[in-house]
């Protein structure tokens, strides 16, 4: 739709987004029931998370240490003394009628993440966190419609799941700048390893807000605030905006309706018909009757805490990224996507490369032929069959001219294959080393058998030096070809 | 076929009527009397529990303090303490002694109700912590008490299974919300029971039932199980004839409990030891001025007070006249939080997972009018009242002027208490403005309603502990309480103090007749 909108005034897109991510504790926030994702319905559940009357929540420390190491990471404060509070409503998967949320003290304030504008590679884009706040999950309603009956089931399992709901400042301009940033994101909090951040899973939930800001020739015409739901992917999050980007432009040319007389509105994503239609609101203006919870405590956080959650934080994806360029000297992009595949990648990486001797060889392979080959047989890095040692070893008997490309090659699909050791590979490949009085007897026997080709490359015939390299492959498989090239050439020139 | 008792909302159950007479010798009035007689081998438990339960069935007709009897769990749980007594196996504190539980204390095996339609069929799959020491002390649980629904009232005529009268004068009520827990006390059927005191629900009905109970400090009993009504202000505690009965109750109740994020990690106290002091020498007790000048207050009760004045300064108390500033603004700030927190605690009551479904016409028709019909038919008007005003004064526009500035009123009547208590150890005053009131005489004013809980909520405001003791009888033979309020976790003063003077007055020793 976006790509067909043809549009009389120029206009910004204003896009925020609101996260929910599950935290990976053990259990849940406020009981010891399991957290763990697919169990038959209404099986992880107790008198706390079932809200049965006289039960009551004791906090998951857990889930304050995960918070805060996410908050760190994302520049947030964090306050010396938080809260929880419970906010209101009626909704048969929240039994208790409401859910322990925090309202004005979140655990989590006021910072900010970078990311890569993928209009401008050049370009960092800084997108601002209002908040990151805790919360229990509600349970799943299940609207059996397909039946005609109506019926609606209920499964609680999820209920008093620990969430952390991370609001951004409406600061992204782009679809593609709003899935940067989610992609950024998920990346930082499984490197943290705070959340498994699966969408299809519902471990890692996005709201987008989204409106146009036009200019109607030096005056600004902003649009009303859409709250967009039910994306099930980062790419439908960017497929649910751009959408909306160009409804949104023609409702306004229609009825010129904006932001001051209208309020936010709701509208779901439909995956299937690639469009968002308009969502029942849950209750007109709620409101949420937000008081702090008498069941529980404040939650002081000591600042030696925060310091030593500060302290355990590491490397973060970003910086990892500038220290293997500068470390390895690889390209900023081979950087990125090494960084981007996650922990397991860079450890590959950089044990690999320690090895080799060779960063930019060892990124060089992992870029083409390591993660092609995990591409093609949906492999897992942890569980590639050629260790990161022995593609190290590998490569730096390329980088020594022990092996030419070729032969490394084939090699590496002998490990592949056999999971072998490169010594083990070699051996079973027949391959020998040559040392170089071999090399140059073998040399001298084609510059001997053949005199044409030899007066030719005297000549200036750099080509034809190809014959007697195909030569030297049948007499000896063994020969690395680049030194045979080097050797022979030198012999000619003598 | 044994009559259908009134006042039972369950329907199966029924008692067996080959009741024999309650043999005297069985002292149902002292929890300590039956465990040494026990311990001597006079009395066996089963001995003891039928003749509580011969009692309960003889009285529940009348005073219906019961929602629920549990005749047979009961009589298997004495009978389970005469074979280990017999077998010389080690006992609980409370081995054989019967104890009736409020019902608004979650029970694995019997209704836990709140006497409200909205839990009539209500089976909690787990006991509060309460009744799990109980049950560890070898208590036998004879049964449920009424109260008034989800403890809000203080007459225990807000019960949807009937009102519970007055064992000292059946035309009057036993005060609540504790009110069954009170009466069936003194109408010699147990001489133990677990009341809640939310804004004085243990207190005012042990002074209108001639009886002891504590208020514990906000903290030292577990909540868990513990259906809420006002959770910063909830506390479980004991009720009995005696100080030390009520004692020996709080000394198996009292102690953290990680379920509970708001149990104080405290070990427990010698509750028991406390209450062997004769005298009072060094404690300096405050009177409360205000509260004994106020206009509202009955002829009485002002003389029994007094009167108990002269009984702490004979046993070697000094005595000053204190006064807490904001006492005046106690009610009100009561009236805003405990409604606020009602509102949000009773939400879980709409018919969709467990409780009253409204199985009208209407409530098929969609999720709302389900949740309506379902919340009106079971709730009653009381609770209703309640839950409007907490909504009300949460909303938004409303919670600065109203849930906020009780927070701060809260906050400078807890002010008032340490002001108060840096001069003085206890404080002592009326439990009540006047003694039991008529059943129905203020059932259609919730203002006056309210207005008995003047001189109780203070210390739940505060988080303190508080006690209610015997102070005499009226002109009318109904019973006046006294009341000692102490700092935070001094449940051992208080005790202490209220034990040396039953040790010098016999009020605690009067019994109604029957």
């Amino acid at each position: 739709m976006n790509a067909s909108l043809q549009t009389t005034y120029t206009f910004e897109t204003i896009i925020g987004l609101e996260v929910h991510v599950q935290l990976k504790t053990k259990t849940k926030l406020f009981c010891r029931c399991e957290t763990t994702f697919g169990a038959a319905p209404n099986t992880q559940v107790c008198p706390v998370c079932l809200g049965m009357p006289g039960a009551l929540p004791v906090m998951n420390e857990r889930a304050i240490e995960l918070a805060i190491r996410t908050g760190l990471a994302l520049d947030c404060s964090i306050p010396p003394m938080t809260k929880w509070d419970r906010k209101q409503y009626f909704y048969p998967d929240l039994p208790k009628g409401y859910q322990i949320s925090q309202f004005d003290l979140p655990i989590c304030a006021d910072g900010f993440l970078e990311v890569v504008d993928p209009a401008n590679e050049e370009a960092m884009c800084r997108v601002g966190i209002i908040r990151a706040h805790l919360e229990e999950d509600a349970g799943k309603s299940i609207h059996d419609e397909a039946s005609g009956s109506g019926d609606s089931r209920i499964d609680l399992n999820r209920c008093g799941t620990p969430l952390l709901e991370i609001v951004t400042q409406p600061d992204m301009r782009s679809a593609a700048q709003a899935k940067a940033f989610l992609t950024e994101l998920k990346l930082l909090l499984t490197h943290l390893d705070v959340s498994d951040c699966e969408m299809q899973e519902g471990s890692l939930r996005v709201d987008a807000n989204v409106n146009l800001r036009i200019d109607v020739d030096g005056q600004w015409a902003i649009t009303p605030i859409v709250e967009i739901k039910n994306m099930n992917s980062f790419r439908a999050v960017e497929r649910a905006i751009l959408y909306e980007i160009g409804r949104q432009y023609i409702a306004w040319e229609e009825t010129g309706a904006t932001i001051e007389n209208n309020p936010k509105v709701t509208r779901g994503w439909d995956d299937d018909r690639e469009q968002t239609f308009a969502q029942r609101e849950k209750e007109a203006s709620a409101d949420y009757r937000y008081f702090p919870d008498p069941d529980l405590l404040p939650i002081r956080i000591p600042v030696e805490q925060v310091d030593a959650a500060r302290e355990a934080l590491g490397e973060l994806p970003a910086q990892v990224r500038s220290r293997l360029q500068t470390q390895y000297g690889i390209k900023a992009y081979d950087a990125d996507v090494i960084v981007n595949q996650g922990t397991a990648m860079i450890t590959y990486f950089e044990t690999a490369a320690e090895v080799s001797g060779d960063g930019k060889r060892t990124s060089s392979w992992l870029l083409q032929d390591v993660m092609r080959t995990i591409k093609e047989e949906g492999l897992e890095i942890t569980k590639f069959p050629v260790s990161a040692i022995s593609l190290g070893d590998l490569l730096h008997r390329v980088s020594s001219n022990k092996l030419d490309n070729a032969r490394a090659r084939d090699v590496f699909a002998h490990m592949l294959k056999n999971h072998g050791t490169v010594e083990a590979s070699i051996e079973a490949l027949g391959i020998e080393a040559v040392d170089s009085s071999e090399l140059e007897t073998l040399c001298q026997e084609l510059i001997d058998a053949n005199p044409q080709i030899v007066a030719d490359l005297r000549g200036g015939k750099q080509q034809a030096i190809g014959s007697l390299l195909g030569q030297a492959k049948k007499r000896n498989p063994n020969a690395n070809i680049q030194l045979v090239r080097e050797t022979l050439l030198k012999m000619v020139e003598q | 076929m044994p009559p259908r008792l009134t006042g039972f909302h369950d329907t199966n159950l029924t008692l067996s009527t080959n009741a024999m007479p309650v043999d005297p010798s069985i002292p149902l009035d002292s929890a300590s009397e039956l465990i040494r007689l026990q311990a001597s081998g006079d009395l066996t438990a089963v001995q003891i529990t039928q003749a509580s339960l011969d009692s309960i069935r003889r009285t529940q007709p009348s005073i219906n303090a019961y929602t629920h009897v549990a005749e047979d769990s009961a009589l298997a749980k004495a009978a389970e303490v005469d074979r280990r007594r017999a077998a010389g196996e080690s006992l609980g504190v409370l081995a054989g002694v019967p104890v009736a539980v409020k019902d608004v204390l979650c029970t694995r095996d019997m209704p836990t109700t709140c006497s409200s339609k909205m839990l009539q069929n209500f089976r909690p799959p787990y006991d509060a912590t309460v009744v799990g020491k109980l049950r560890a002390a070898d208590a036998v649980i004879v049964g449920k008490t009424n109260m008034d629904e989800f403890a809000m009232g203080a007459s225990t005529e807000n019960s949807a299974f009937g009102v519970t009268r007055n064992p000292w004068n059946e035309t009057y009520t036993p005060g609540g919300s504790s009110g069954g827990a009170a009466a069936t006390i003194a109408a010699g059927s147990v001489p133990l029971s677990l009341g809640t005191d939310t804004g004085g629900s243990i207190r005012q009905p042990a002074a209108f039932c001639g009886i002891t109970g504590l208020k514990p400090t906000y903290g030292r009993v577990s909540r868990y199980g513990l259906i809420a009504f006002a959770s910063s202000l909830d506390q479980v505690g004991p009720m009995g004839w005696s100080v030390q009965d009520t004692a020996l109750l709080m000394q198996v109740i009292g102690g953290h409990e990680v379920r509970d994020s708001t149990s104080l990690n405290l070990a427990n106290e010698d509750y028991v030891s406390a209450t062997k002091a004769t005298d009072l020498k060094g404690v300096r007790i405050g009177v409360l001025r205000d509260a004994i000048d106020h206009d509202g207050l009955d002829d009485e009760v002002r003389s029994a007070v007094k009167a108990a004045i002269e009984v702490f300064k004979d046993a070697g108390a000094s005595i000053v006249d204190v006064s807490l500033k904001h006492s005046s603004y106690g009610v009100p700030t009561y009236y805003v939080i405990a409604p606020c927190e009602a509102s949000s605690n009773l939400s879980r009551y709409d018919g969709a997972h467990y409780g009253h479904r409204s199985q009208s016409a209407d409530a098929t028709k969609s999720l709302v009018s389900m949740y309506c019909r379902s919340r009106d038919e079971g709730f009653g008007p009381e609770v209703k009242r309640r839950i409007m005003v907490g909504t009300y004064a949460l909303s938004t526009g409303y919670f600065d002027a109203y849930y906020l500035k009780a927070l701060k009123a809260r906050r400078l009547i807890r002010d008032d208490y340490d002001a108060a208590f840096e001069s003085v150890d206890l404080l002592l005053g009326p439990v009540t403005p006047s003694p039991a009131f008529r059943l129905g005489e203020k059932l259609d004013d919730p203002i006056q309603m309210y207005l008995c809980d003047l001189f109780t909520v203070g210390a739940n405001l505060a988080g303190v502990p508080a006690i209610s003791i015997p102070g005499g009888l009226s002109v009318d033979g109904l019973p006046i309480g006294i009341q000692l309020q102490a700092p935070p976790l001094r449940e051992v003063s208080l005790l202490r103090s209220a034990a040396c003077f039953q040790a010098n007055t016999d009020h605690h020793t009067k019994r109604p007749s029957r």
